[in-house]
């Protein structure tokens, strides 16, 4: 099976979000990077036992700058056997489906897998525009992925509960909690992902679609209101008659 | 401006967030001058779809040939009647379906997609930006859209609907579908009629400081007498106490309900993530230092095992009261 896992580059989930040039850039400084949490724990952990199980390759691709590499090293270092980096700034979900989907369209993928959204911009786009792009079906939020004679068998959240589907590859699937449990590299895997091809290529032209202008924290929590543990009622009334929430 | 509403009613139920779209949509229509649009599918009656009149729909096209959620034929149906009706802007919720077809559709449009909307567009000539939740739940941003068709995807529970007693006319639409490469095999519908975690007003969560599963009766008994849903913090679903679904924070689901009780959890700036944009929190530790009581409307530094059982008791004599 040939598996493609696309993996973003995002802000350490304790990083505090602050903005510069007047709130219209995210602050980087001191910000440590990671590979984003759905993409590492779930696509590409499934995508290498799904390789592990039944033969094939799992290739990573990231849409970004020479600041990906050490991200991209590291989901070489759990076990990925090759990296692209199209070498752009991502600059909104359609212009990094559009440059996946150039680079995916003629290569025979079995699968390509994303992480349910990145925690940087929750947007849950670029998968699904992906399979749009490529005219590929899209599984989102799967939390279960089986496959078996080119048969792939996905379990997905909706919106009352979950729903197994049943497809012929290829398929284009976004992974969620349940698909795979996190792995660290090992020291073996961190040096062999050294050596491993990590190929740069050119974007091709598209324009964005959305921009951001601007960005804002939400406004600072006054001080906390201290009720007595006895005093249960009290609170209860505070919730009705001031925060008016019940 | 005509807007165009994709509703999503499985079973023949609309979610609460779709008619928060419906009436989200009705805002923007109203800015601009136009009409609202609803496009849905599947089995769901002509009266509840004429009900979606209410909340500021004037038409709804209902596709009767598609019974399950598949994500080529929904693309097909709502181009379909985006083509039909002329609108400029569609509007999804922000959930498991319109996750899936809102980007298809945004890349086979070509129209901008903003996800995870908060407030209603402010339009300005070509200006048109919205503003969204980013950084899960710690930041916003607004967005800038510069297409001509635009596409926003709407949180849930960020604007309550007022009704009105109009009725929305009713039509079918039968577009040509395109072959669907996935086939639904088996539904499993969540235990228990509890109310979808995303969508509750009023949501009671629990953490380690529970110090086991077979104590949650105590964080369950306060959500029933609320009538809110229950959630957790990460550690309590990692080690399989609670559902997955039931996970709040960055790497679970981002909330916004009204009320966030949390007891047992310290609040790390993950789970934070994930919760402060609830109007109101109160937060219930026996750790006076706690980094959630920073982030707290109103406190109660004590043991959940006692406060829990007084609070639920304090809500039902309310409730008999009121």
């Amino acid at each position: 099976m040939k598996i493609l896992v696309c993996i973003s580059k995002v802000p350490d989930t304790t990083t505090k979000i602050s903005f510069t040039d007047n709130d219209t850039k995210f602050n980087e400084d001191k910000v440590q990077f990671i590979v984003n949490p759905y993409d590492e724990w779930y696509a590409l952990v499934r995508g290498l036992e799904l390789k592990e199980a039944q033969g094939g390759s799992v290739s990573i691709l990231s849409v970004g700058g020479a600041d990906y590499d050490p991200i991209i090293r590291k989901a070489l270092a759990i076990g990925a056997d090759d990296a692209i980096r199209i070498n752009a700034e991502p600059k909104d979900a359609y212009y990094t489906a559009s440059q996946i989907a150039a680079f995916a369209k003629d290569k025979g993928y079995d699968l390509i897998l994303f992480g349910k959204e990145t925690i940087d911009y929750n947007g849950a786009q670029v998968g699904g525009m992906v399979a749009e792009l490529l005219d590929l079906p899209y599984v989102s939020i799967a939390s279960k992925l089986e496959v078996s004679d080119g048969l792939a068998r996905v379990e997905r959240d909706v919106q009352a509960g979950k729903e197994v589907l049943e497809g012929k590859l290829p398929l284009v699937i976004s992974c969620a909690k349940g698909m795979a449990e996190q792995r660290i590299p090992n020291m073996r895997g961190i040096m062999a992902a050294r050596t491993k091809p990590l190929k740069v290529e050119e974007a091709a032209e598209v324009e964005a679609l959305v921009g951001i202008e601007k960005y804002s924290l939400p406004p600072a929590k006054g001080d906390v209101k201290l009720i007595d543990p006895e005093n249960a009622e009290e609170l209860i009334d505070l919730l009705h008659n001031e925060a008016k929430v019940i | 401006m005509s807007v165009l509403v994709y509703v999503n009613a499985p079973e023949g139920k609309i979610a609460k967030a779709a008619y928060e779209a419906v009436y989200y949509a009705s805002k923007i229509a109203e800015k601009e001058g136009g009409d609202v649009h609803v496009v849905t599918y599947g089995s769901v009656s002509d009266d509840s779809l004429a009900e979606l009149g209410q909340y500021g729909a004037s038409k709804v096209m209902v596709c009767r040939e598609l019974s399950e959620e598949n994500d080529q034929k929904l693309t097909a149906i709502v181009a379909a009647a985006r083509e039909k009706c002329g609108a400029k802007v569609i509007v999804f919720s922000f959930d498991p379906s319109g996750k899936v077809v809102a980007p298809r559709l945004s890349a086979k449009l070509k129209a901008g997609l903003v996800s995870g909307a908060t407030s209603v567009p402010e339009i300005d000539g070509a200006r048109f930006s919205i503003r969204t939740n980013v950084f899960s739940g710690k930041a916003f941003a607004t967005y800038q859209v510069e297409t001509e068709i635009k596409i926003i995807s709407l949180m849930p529970n960020s604007l309550k609907p007022e009704k009105s007693d109009k009725k929305a006319e009713v039509e079918s639409l039968s577009p040509s579908l395109p072959e669907a490469g996935l086939k639904v095999v088996e539904r499993k519908r969540q235990s228990g009629d509890g109310i979808p975690l995303p969508e509750a007003e009023l949501v009671v969560s629990a953490g380690r400081g529970l110090k086991g599963p077979e104590n949650w009766g105590i964080v369950e008994e306060l959500a029933e007498a609320l009538g809110a849903a229950t959630a957790c913090s990460r550690p309590v679903s990692d080690i399989g106490w609670r559902p997955h679904h039931e996970h709040v924070g960055q790497t679970g689901i981002a909330i916004r309900p009204n009320l966030y009780i949390a007891a047992g959890i310290s609040g790390a700036i993950q789970h934070l993530a994930g919760v402060n944009n609830s109007k109101t929190i109160v937060v219930i530790n026996t750790d006076p230092e706690a980094p959630f009581f920073k982030a707290a409307d109103y406190g109660i530094v004590g043991d959940a095992f006692e406060v829990l059982p007084k609070l639920t008791e304090a809500v039902k004599k309310f409730k008999a009261s009121n």
